[in-house]
């Protein structure tokens, strides 16, 4: 079964998940310290008008 | 628990016809052993298979802008940038005339000229020195893909792929191909910023599309096909869904829910796509030899923007095609598919049941759970054991359990459950409702396919989202079409020999040398056909003199690659 790009076949038997152990604490609590700091950089990346943007994406019909 | 349901009487295909499994070989191994009247187009997650993404189009400083004018900016915009870099697409006008010449879209005119539609329909555009303005509405590009002008949105058809991964990196590709316009556009002094995003609602009564294509066996009988479906694509979204702020087709309801597409749903089984739109699309249109082959046309998906999420959706689709063509496809039957699908779509908790017609109440990840179970045992009897199969097998199983014990832990793969927790964590720190203007933003922003803002692209640069594949991948594939499909000819013949090509479409090539002479026609209806391989030497002088008639020939030979 050809893949195009040499090394494709360790690039997925690297990135396709492994079985992962139950999540602990301490997993969770980094999780928690990701998506805080994630959530501080959306308040600096979120449309400053987010009112009258939402509104006015506005489009026809597709598919 | 047996899935195999009993061989139907009927010869699966009609005397003197080639069996789809024949043509395709290297696909499809030459010693498959396939149940008695049953034939194939696909093995394990091997299957000929492409996307389309339909983009959503806004331009906040030209308000007044119709839909298909920024459209057509941004097919014009791409074109623009490929020849400006030297390169080659092939395109057609406005007029959509059947062999119009191809457009050298250099000297292309940011459209302000184009500002009323009624303009591209009227009469030849001018610039301001009176020299024409070619403005093209569809593109066939170097990678094989088309990009066109689709009613009101910009739209990316994928070349066609043979398996999940690659179907996934040149869908990726198609987001890169429609950035780059985007940007072509913002480099362009005054012009107003024309902005994409790869959802599917405006939240305002409004969806378009983001579809598959499957290549399928002709001799399958379309309503087994449709019946063995239903089940598949109501559930599927618990993996594959792209998450939505707002419940109902305008998302007044405030609320999360799974899928962007769900709520646009209204029937089981049609032809239409833009009303009334079905969960299986009975669009039958091969571009392909129609007496082997049906392309299943799948409508029901969501964009999604997780290269994992595409990979996986891809991958389980091929999985449940293979068990439905082999008949070893779990039999389920829900008694209300329309209403399940939105059931499932509005329980981000996935502990929501719908009722079977047989009196069982299952959620969605159970009834994957049965599809996930079938391929397992579908995969080992036919001995389908190749490393793309297995990973698919074993990523399915992975998220299925995850989403049982510990959804949270999914989102670095899946976007709904990603946009879920996103959306979620800013509602709480700032104690927001579900319909707070933010985060209706946040949900637009996610599919945003600028960097700089797209809220999926900052997961991906701070590694909280995974990917498949470097970027490079995806990039080559912007420039390169996939090597073992017909794909491989049609672009590269574009790109090296464009000044040649009079038309290009799915299955044929329009030459002409120097667009004089006589016309060369080719239908390529073998999409296994006209590769890498068979078109090996023809494009490796980059068009050099005489390098025309070592194309038609191979073109000629590809043609003649009956495959039987």
């Amino acid at each position: 079964m050809s893949q195009q790009y040499s090394g494709s076949r360790s690039e997925r038997e690297e990135d396709v998940p492994a079985p992962e152990p139950a999540p602990t604490a301490g997993s969770a609590q980094a999780h928690t310290a990701d998506l805080d700091s994630l959530l501080d950089e959306i308040d600096s990346v979120l449309e400053t008008n987010a009112e009258e943007f939402v509104k006015g994406f506005v489009q026809k019909g597709g598919q | 628990m047996t899935h195999v349901p009993a061989s139907p009487d009927r010869a699966a295909v009609p005397a003197g016809l080639a069996p789809a499994w024949r043509g395709q070989r290297g696909l499809v191994p030459d010693d498959a052993v396939l149940p008695a009247g049953r034939d194939t187009a696909g093995w394990g997650v091997h299957r000929v298979m492409g996307l389309e993404t339909e983009f959503g189009v806004h331009a906040p400083g030209n308000p007044g802008a119709g839909h298909t004018v920024l459209s057509t900016e941004v097919v014009n915009a791409y074109a623009d940038l490929v020849t400006a870099e030297g390169g080659s697409v092939a395109g057609t006008e406005w007029d959509y005339g059947e062999e119009s010449p191809l457009v050298d879209a250099r000297g292309w005119q940011l459209p302000r000229s184009a500002a009323h539609p009624s303009q591209l329909t009227d009469r030849p555009l001018t610039d301001d020195d009176g020299n024409p303005v070619h403005l093209v509405m569809n593109l066939v590009l170097p990678n094989g893909a088309r990009f066109y002008v689709d009613h009101a949105h910009p739209e990316y058809s994928a070349p066609e792929t043979t398996n999940p991964l690659d179907a996934m990196v040149w869908d990726q590709a198609g987001d890169r191909v429609a950035l780059a316009a985007s940007r072509r556009i913002a480099q362009a002094p005054g012009e107003p910023q024309v902005l994409l995003y790869k959802n599917n609602t405006d939240n305002k009564s409004v969806s378009y599309g983001a579809h598959e294509n499957y290549l399928v066996t002709r001799s399958l009988d379309f309503e087994e096909l449709a019946a063995r479906l239903l089940p598949f694509f109501t559930a599927r979204q618990v993996v594959c869904g792209a998450g939505r702020a707002g419940i109902g087709v305008t998302g007044r309801t405030p609320g999360f829910q799974i899928s962007q597409r769900a709520d646009f749903f209204e029937e089981q089984v049609g032809l239409e796509t833009t009303i009334r739109r079905p969960i299986v699309n009975t669009r039958d249109e091969p571009h392909a030899d129609q007496e082997r082959y049906r392309r299943l046309h799948v409508i029901i998906g969501d964009a999604n923007l997780s290269q994992y999420a595409t990979w996986l959706r891809c991958g389980m689709t091929a999985l449940v095609l293979s068990m439905i063509e082999l008949g070893t496809c779990p039999v389920l039957e829900l008694r209300d598919p329309v209403q399940a699908l939105q059931a499932i779509s509005h329980d981000p908790t996935l502990n929501t049941t719908i009722p079977l017609a047989d009196g069982r109440r299952l959620t969605g990840v159970d009834l994957m759970e049965l599809y996930r179970e079938a391929a397992a045992g579908h995969v080992e009897r036919f001995g389908m054991t190749d490393p793309a199969t297995r990973d698919v097998l074993a990523a399915w199983g992975e998220t299925l359990g995850l989403l049982r014990t510990d959804p949270a832990a999914l989102a670095d793969r899946l976007d709904w459950v990603a946009k879920y927790q996103l959306l979620s964590g800013y509602r709480q720190r700032h104690g927001l409702d579900w319909d707070d203007p933010r985060i209706g933003m946040m949900d637009l922003q996610y599919a945003d396919l600028r960097p700089d803002k797209g809220l999926h692209a900052a997961l991906v640069r701070r590694g909280s989202m995974r990917t498949l594949v470097p970027e490079e991948t995806v990039q080559r594939a912007v420039h390169t079409p996939p090597a073992d499909t017909r794909a491989w000819a049609r672009g590269r013949t574009v790109d090296v020999f464009g000044r040649h090509v009079v038309g290009a479409s799915w299955d044929t090539l329009l030459l002409r040398q120097d667009g004089q002479g006589p016309m060369y026609r080719f239908h390529q209806r073998e999409p296994l056909s006209a590769t890498a391989e068979q078109m090996a030497g023809v494009y490796d002088d980059g068009g050099a003199p005489g390098s025309f008639g070592r194309l038609v020939a191979a073109l000629s030979r590809a043609q003649q690659d009956r495959r039987a």
